[in-house]
């Protein structure tokens, strides 16, 4: 079915930010489903049957890292939402809470009776503090409507939620530096084992889940999994934002059923409408920064030629040497006059600037990288820097503190990997490489 | 108890144990090398990656291996588990790389390093690093500060291990100094020149592994491996008053706390033997100590190579 | 490279957040449970940013003071944190999206028209005080792009025209900060 929206249906109500017309819309009606009539495991069990998977990029079930959290008798357990969204390309989480602001605090307090939470936070970054205000505001309706607070419309149950900003880092959407952060501690991300689950926020079991995976917990529960579980193909069940971005017609936030085939995404007059300025489509990267760039040839169809689909599976088909991923929905497209040099140097400058500086594989290897490519994309580098930076990419490359070295490595091993000879290119002509764009690349003879 | 093999030898350890101190209970060369962990000061480990290993068997329940490479200081031993670390080549070249990375931007500032010749990051370097950088990049530079009267810091040398935070939390009241800003720019610093001044701010130079945490009161006074380790004893009220001191002759020059095969202080009594600053710094008379006898170091040390009785003059006649 | 750090400019007189805000700290620390105060740490600093323009070492020590926490610890987190201006800024501080996705939309132009109109480079302020101007990493509006922030509000779809006439807007008093 085109155009069916599970999260964003009621964008465009005025006046949807506020409780009132969010409830005459049918808004909070998981809220009064779940405390009523089901037990928190039902809620759960509902959640874990809709094959939802975690939206903030790592794609792992969301209803079974509920089912790992620990409950000790006595200790309290926490949720927290992570909208700490800073992943290059990905701006959709902010859509939902600027627009739809009770659709998340239905789905916390929806996802907080199913995991017996009774105080919830919302990480935002701090650069979306006009939100935390739209956030705030919407709180106080729903403390106001008793919806929060003690005793939530007579059930006994009690939940209070709270914003909190970050302070202007990308780590901090780790789940565990966010919790450092939230602890107000520096965004360094904590050595695991222990897990959240078992040792997160202040020493107690904590789960920390996406924006739009809590947003997603509320039609789920209003519809039921196995609805939920219809949409979609194979295990990429449901709808998903996709945030798109670059050298498109028409970018924004769009909500897709997963096995939409991307060559309607990017073309089709219901999404992006194809290129800007009538472009040709040099590569395209579909799941934020920290996913492999895909060249032109392999963004519509796979290396064996099948259609690519927006599912987790179909989009890394063919693995690292002709996949992707669909990480977080930053769907990023580059037209023919972009630089595949220059974008790589940016999304390094970006890593090296965002690491934490804790390990020193991350801590020294993005910088290396960047100061490297910096100067391929200057015309100073030499063909073996071509080589040193994938050599650099394969010892940062598992070997980090948390998933960030890897989120800067994959980028650059891909680049090179699809786009060597538009490397090679600005080192051998390094005068021309500074005044014009290499232009598309060629297509392999095997491809 | 559980079992455990590492580089093919079976070792018997309590529940909790980490892979690397149930390396250690082996001893040798099985035991990984480790440059931020430090088993006296709870809150390390995990930072530096240079005792990263390979687990080729998770446990007798569970034995498929485990997909990365993991830090060995805080990854808990599981019953059956197989572990590989001089065997292992994938550790070999991982490891080598973080030596590469640890170097990237280190000054090859050692012939004027107090810490030569005590260095871990010389021993790592010597043990697995390459012969020469591919890093042509400008290295990153900061101006050597005061710390205090008795404590230099040269931030160019810090490989941002951590400990000296650490022993500045377990040891001490109130810290004053930490890692400030992130990333390439993160530094050990007090952020205003606040100085350091607390009765065990002195250990923060017995931790750090490289020279980046140096004793005032000896630096360039002489090489290392010109002096005589010697333990001893005082009636200290604050610290346990058991040192070693470094001499020349009857002159003490430098007093350090009493340190094991891995560089961590000894315990003594039971407890983790750091000394007070008055020890440390104040003491450097011998009429002040009861000299015990002479501190065995590791023969493969530069320290032990008999370089004692021949400071003076052995220098200048090699130059001439 | 060698980081270098005025400390004079980063002294300032020590001065107390206003009541309201005062109230709100007092507010926060009820939100966390007893004794887990320090988690209002990066809130605090964004009130007294938001009041003080930027922080200084008087104003993190003031912070540490009303939170019960050693200074340090303020420094740490203040230092790790982008957002947080450690040197005195001007009275509009304009951060640009630099990343990937607006790089592709045309930022590169931008940050170079804001350097040639406002006559400074990025990190710099104004002669008269009235904008300074950095550039960020991205602040998720990637499809909005160009775009740049001033005080939490987000101006997108940038051109060179809209950016002259935004200089003007805050010049005017139109836009406050």
């Amino acid at each position: 079915m085109k155009g069916r929206k599970l999260l964003i249906e009621q964008v465009n109500i005025p006046g949807i930010e506020t409780f009132d017309v969010y409830r005459k819309n049918g808004g909070y009606r998981s809220v009064d489903k779940a405390i009523k009539t089901m037990s928190p495991d039902d809620v759960v069990e509902e959640v874990k049957k809709s094959g939802l998977r975690g939206r903030g990029g790592a794609g792992f079930p969301t209803g079974m890292k509920w089912s790992f959290l620990a409950k000790p008798e006595g200790v309290p357990r926490y949720l927290v939402c992570n909208a700490d969204e800073s992943e290059p390309g990905t701006f959709k989480d902010r859509y939902l809470m600027e627009y739809l602001p009770h659709l998340l605090i239905e789905g916390m307090i929806t996802s907080s009776y199913a995991l017996g939470c009774n105080l919830s936070f919302i990480y935002i970054r701090g650069e979306f503090m006009w939100i935390l205000d739209i956030l705030e505001k919407a709180i106080a309706e729903a403390y106001a409507q008793g919806y929060l607070g003690k005793n939530i419309i007579g059930s006994g149950y009690d939940l209070d939620l709270r914003v909190m900003p970050g302070g202007g880092a990308y780590i901090c959407g780790e789940e565990t530096a966010l919790i450092e952060s939230l602890e107000g501690e520096r965004g360094n991300p904590r050595i695991k084992p222990p897990f959240p689950a078992v040792k997160g926020l202040w020493g107690c079991p904590t789960v920390v889940n996406n924006v739009e995976s809590i947003a997603a917990v509320v039609p789920i529960v209003n519809d039921g999994g196995d609805a939920y579980a219809q949409i979609g193909i194979g295990r990429s069940t449901g709808t998903k934002l996709i945030s798109a971005s670059g050298n498109l017609a028409r970018p924004g936030v769009y909500e897709i059923d997963l096995g939409l085939s991307v060559e309607e995404f990017i073309y089709g007059d219901d999404y992006c409408r194809g290129m800007a300025n009538g472009k040709k489509l040099k590569a395209c990267i579909p799941g934020g920064s920290s996913v492999p760039i895909l060249p032109h040839y392999l963004v519509s169809k796979t290396a064996i030629g099948e259609d690519r689909l927006m599912t987790y599976e179909s989009l890394a088909d063919g693995g690292f040497s002709s996949g992707s991923m669909l990480g977080s929905g930053g769907f990023i497209v580059f037209d023919e006059d972009q630089c595949i040099v220059r974008n790589t140097w940016n999304f390094a400058r970006f890593y090296s600037h965002e690491s934490c500086g804790q390990c020193s594989p991350c801590r020294e290897g993005t910088s290396w990288m960047e100061k490297v490519l910096y100067r391929l994309e200057n015309g100073q580098g030499n063909l073996r820097d071509i080589d040193l930076l994938a050599e650099i990419n394969k010892k940062i490359e598992g070997n980090t503190i948390c998933p960030l070295g890897d989120a800067a490595a994959w980028p650059v091993a891909a680049a090179i990997h699809h786009f060597r000879e538009e490397f090679e290119w600005h080192v051998t002509n390094k005068e021309e490489s500074q005044t014009r764009n290499f232009g598309l690349s060629k297509e392999p003879v095997s491809a | 108890m559980i079992k455990v093999t590492i580089d093919n030898i079976e070792v018997e350890v309590e529940p909790g144990t980490t892979i690397l101190n149930a390396a250690r209970q082996i001893g040798g060369e099985v035991v990984p090398p480790a440059m931020c962990y430090y088993s006296k000061l709870p809150g390390t480990g995990g930072k530096c990656r240079t005792c990263l290993v390979e687990v080729a068997a998770g446990s007798t329940a569970d034995p498929r291996p485990m997909p990365k490479l993991v830090a060995s200081c805080s990854t808990n031993v599981m019953d059956g588990m197989i572990v590989k670390n001089k065997t292992s080549e994938k550790v070999h070249e991982n490891r080598g790389g973080v030596v590469e990375f640890l170097l990237a931007n280190h000054p090859l500032d050692c012939p004027v390093c107090d810490q030569a010749g005590e260095c871990h990051l010389q021993d790592l370097s010597y043990e697995h690093g390459a012969q020469k950088s591919r890093f042509e990049e400008e290295k990153r530079t900061f101006d050597p500060i005061d710390i205090g009267h008795t404590i230099k810091l040269h931030m160019n040398r810090c490989i941002l291990c951590y400990r000296c935070v650490h022993v500045a939390n377990n040891l001490t009241e109130n810290r004053v100094h930490g890692v400030l800003n992130r990333g390439e720019h993160a530094e050990i610093s007090t952020y205003i020149e606040n100085a350091i001044e607390n009765d065990f701010s002195g250990n923060m130079i017995d931790v750090c592994p490289v020279g980046a945490l140096t004793d005032k009161t000896f630096r360039f006074k002489s090489r290392v491996w010109f002096l005589k380790p010697m333990e001893a004893e005082c009636s200290c009220t604050k610290c346990s008053g058991k040192a070693v001191l470094w001499m020349f002759g009857n002159e003490v020059y430098r007093v350090t706390a009493r340190k094991d095969t891995y560089g961590e202080v000894e315990d003594i009594e039971g407890k983790p033997g750091w000394i007070c600053n008055e020890c440390r710094f104040e003491k450097k008379d011998t009429a002040k100590w009861n000299v015990t006898g002479p501190r065995v170091v590791d023969r493969h040390s530069v320290i032990s190579q008999g370089k004692y009785e021949t400071k003076i003059d052995s220098p200048t006649k090699n130059i001439e | 490279m060698k980081l270098h750090v005025d400390w004079n400019k980063r002294h300032a007189e020590k001065r107390e957040l206003s009541p309201e805000s005062l109230a709100k700290v007092n507010e926060l620390m009820t939100h966390v449970p007893e004794g887990k105060h320090k988690s209002a740490l990066i809130r605090v600093l964004h009130l007294a940013q938001i009041e003080f323009g930027w922080l200084s070492i008087e104003t993190m020590d003031y912070v540490a003071e009303l939170l019960k926490i050693q200074p340090i610890e303020v420094y740490e987190v203040a230092t790790f944190y982008t957002m947080f201006h450690l040197d005195p800024v001007g009275k509009h501080v304009f951060e640009v999206c630099r990343t990937g996705p607006c790089m592709l939309v045309g930022s590169d132009d931008i940050i170079a028209h804001l350097e040639n109109t406002l006559n400074i480079k990025v990190g710099e302020t104004t002669q008269d005080g009235m904008f300074t101007l950095k550039t960020a990493e991205c602040l998720g509006a990637c499809g909005y792009g160009p775009m740049l922030q001033c005080r939490f509000k987000n101006h997108e779809f940038l051109t060179k025209e809209k950016v002259d006439e935004l200089i003007e807007a805050y010049r005017s008093g139109q836009f406050e900060s």
